[in-house]
């Protein structure tokens, strides 16, 4: 089992390993870099705001000149943690319900996937600032808001395949032998679409930290104390015009997050298609 | 009898086009529905938030039934269904003016700001997007799609970010908030908005370019196309007389599709640079839990995004020969 994974990892091109290798690194962040934090997170700990890269704080100070690399550590284990939590989230309801459709016939089918398809027309962001609004923002409500938001794109990509895999002759002969609905989409459907939903799940998880991210960057998303890695974005805001490192870094993490698992997932080449941001 | 064949493959067509028209209709009123019964599920409601917590039943009463929120809901969504159709969507809570006029001051520069993105990133995508079509496999065809799939997945922000850091920061030709207002020239509103459109060209086009690269690479694949190899045309030749004319309706597809980036992306675009359009007058909403001014922008949203996805079906529907030609 290693060694295949370790040999599929060494078949990828550049661009692929490249992206495995900023995948794991933020996993192992998101895991272990609160242990690795030179500072406590909310601590003031240099004497100037903004400023830039020293031996002491190897990414500066924020505007209150707390540690940008510590509270770049923490933050990334609030980005990762939900998107990964929501993405799960979206695609197992997704996916159930896609294989709730595909094996209850017409009259369960057609008013999900209308109901699905009428969710899939209202643009990502603008879907979850009206649930913010109503619902407001805590930690689980962010993380339903973002499920929420692309379980129809999951469940469209899921039912397509559902779909075409219910009219094999496989899963015809289980029919023929009596076997249940329940049985059906669990033992002989969802085993064939695994792969496909796996690629799904990564491009969902680089949705999901892009809306949430932006989500905090316009002050919506986590709130103060806890802080993700849009939060630290936008925090420092006030820094731009002089070019802070505490805003750059931050940007530039989530960027190499979904730049990493977007070229691992185009590497291994089940491209999936579904709504983007 | 192939004038005849013509009309009937055009009535078809147009019947198809009328059934998505209706069927668009139909999802933007479910849509509708959908983000008024979210809207109003609020824990509190807008009476109690509007005079605070001192204040006595019999107010909060009183300015419920001032506002209408003691009618049942699918009164109240009929008649908020019936503003907006009417162009009155009600009064916005914190403006304390009608919603309509809030929009209508904010829409211009949205719709403005939309369009000179478009005006930007299209030429520029079909560049990149056609260009590596032709150069498929090779260098600079995997350079670009390395280019433009990490493109897709970079934040709205770090874009802007950069692009401040750049223009405004160091080379200092522009400023890092957007201004626009009536009175400025043409010239001055240009440079305050440069930042703004180079940071939504840069989130279209990444898009775009894919998009239009997967289509002119399916023509492409075509087999008059081989044929046309084997006939020894050049290859330009090849690309503007024998793929565009066919490439054109899925290239048309692919803008609409990839321009409801433009949607997303001015949520965060406009309010980085302050600028003063209808997306950054939605987050406002949000954050002062303004919900009739909420309401009315995502549904503007939301029909902006339904044209858009029309345009790409309806183009779609046109160019499928077997329409045309029944």
């Amino acid at each position: 089992m290693m060694a295949s994974a370790f040999q599929r990892a060494k078949a990828l091109p550049v661009s692929g390993k490249v992206g495995l290798a900023l995948v794991i690194f933020w996993l192992a962040v998101a895991v272990f870099g609160p242990m690795l934090a030179p500072y406590p997170v909310g601590a003031f700990v240099a004497y100037d705001v903004f400023d830039g890269q020293s031996a002491k704080h190897w990414l500066g100070s924020d505007y209150l000149g707390r540690d940008v690399l510590s509270r770049l550590l923490s933050g990334a284990r609030y980005t990762v943690g939900l998107a990964a939590a929501a993405a799960l989230l979206a695609s197992t309801t997704g996916t159930a319900l896609a294989l709730t459709a595909a094996v209850g016939g017409a009259k369960v089918d057609e008013p999900l996937s209308r109901f699905m398809d009428m969710l899939i027309s209202i643009p990502s962001k603008i879907f979850s600032l009206v649930l913010v609004a109503a619902f407001g923002s805590s930690l689980g409500l962010l993380l339903l808001i973002a499920a929420f938001t692309y379980v129809p794109g999951n469940y469209r990509i899921a039912r397509a395949l559902a779909v075409n895999l219910a009219q094999m002759d496989y899963v015809q002969v289980a029919r023929a032998r009596g076997e249940g609905r329940f049985h059906i989409a669990i033992a002989e459907i969802l085993p064939n679409m695994i792969h496909p939903l796996l690629a799904d799940f990564g491009l969902r998880f680089v949705f999901i930290v892009l809306l949430l991210s932006g989500l905090s960057f316009l002050g919506l998303g986590v709130q103060p104390p806890d802080a993700d890695l849009g939060s630290l974005v936008r925090e420092n805001i006030s820094g731009l015009g002089e070019g802070a490192l505490a805003i750059l870094a931050p940007a530039v993490a989530i960027a190499t997050l979904t730049v990493g698992v977007n070229l691992l997932i185009d590497a291994i080449g089940f491209s999936g298609k579904g709504k983007g941001r | 009898m192939a004038g005849a064949s013509t009309r009937s493959g055009m009535s078809a067509a147009l019947t198809l086009i009328g059934k998505r028209f209706a069927s668009s209709l139909l999802t933007l009123l479910l849509v509708s529905m959908t983000i008024f019964v979210i809207a109003q599920l609020l824990p509190g409601d807008a009476a109690q938030e509007a005079l605070g917590q001192s204040a006595t039943p019999e107010q909060v009463a009183a300015l419920r039934h001032e506002m209408g929120l003691d009618r049942p809901a699918h009164v109240r969504y009929v008649s908020w269904l019936a503003g907006m159709v009417s162009g009155d969507p009600g009064q916005s809570l914190v403006a304390n003016m009608p919603v309509s006029e809030v929009i209508a001051e904010r829409l211009p520069n949205s719709l403005l700001l939309a369009a000179l993105s478009a005006l930007v990133a299209v030429p520029v995508a079909l560049a990149i997007g056609i260009g590596s079509a032709m150069n498929r496999g090779g260098r600079i065809d995997r350079a670009l799609n390395i280019v433009t799939l990490s493109m897709v997945a970079v934040p709205e922000f770090l874009v802007a970010t950069i692009a401040v850091l750049i223009f405004s920061v160091k080379l200092r030709w522009l400023p890092s908030i957007a201004m626009a207002s009536s009175d400025m020239g043409w010239g001055d509103y240009l440079r305050g908005v440069a930042m703004p459109i180079l940071t939504l060209s840069v989130i279209v086009i990444a898009q775009m370019a894919r998009m239009t690269r997967a289509a002119v690479i399916d023509q492409m694949d075509r087999p008059y196309v081989e044929m046309a190899v084997l006939k020894g045309v050049a290859p330009v030749r090849i690309v503007l007389r024998h793929i565009m004319p066919n490439a054109i309706a899925p290239i048309v597809n692919a803008m609409a599709l990839s321009l409801s980036y433009l949607l997303g992306g001015a949520v965060i675009v406009e309010t980085i640079f302050n600028y003063p359009g209808l997306a950054s007058l939605m987050v406002n909403a949000v954050t002062s839990r303004d919900m009739p001014l909420l309401q009315a922008c995502a549904m503007i949203f939301c029909a902006a995004y339904l044209i858009l996805m029309l345009i790409a079906d309806v183009t779609a529907i046109l160019a499928n020969p077997r329409l045309r030609a029944q």
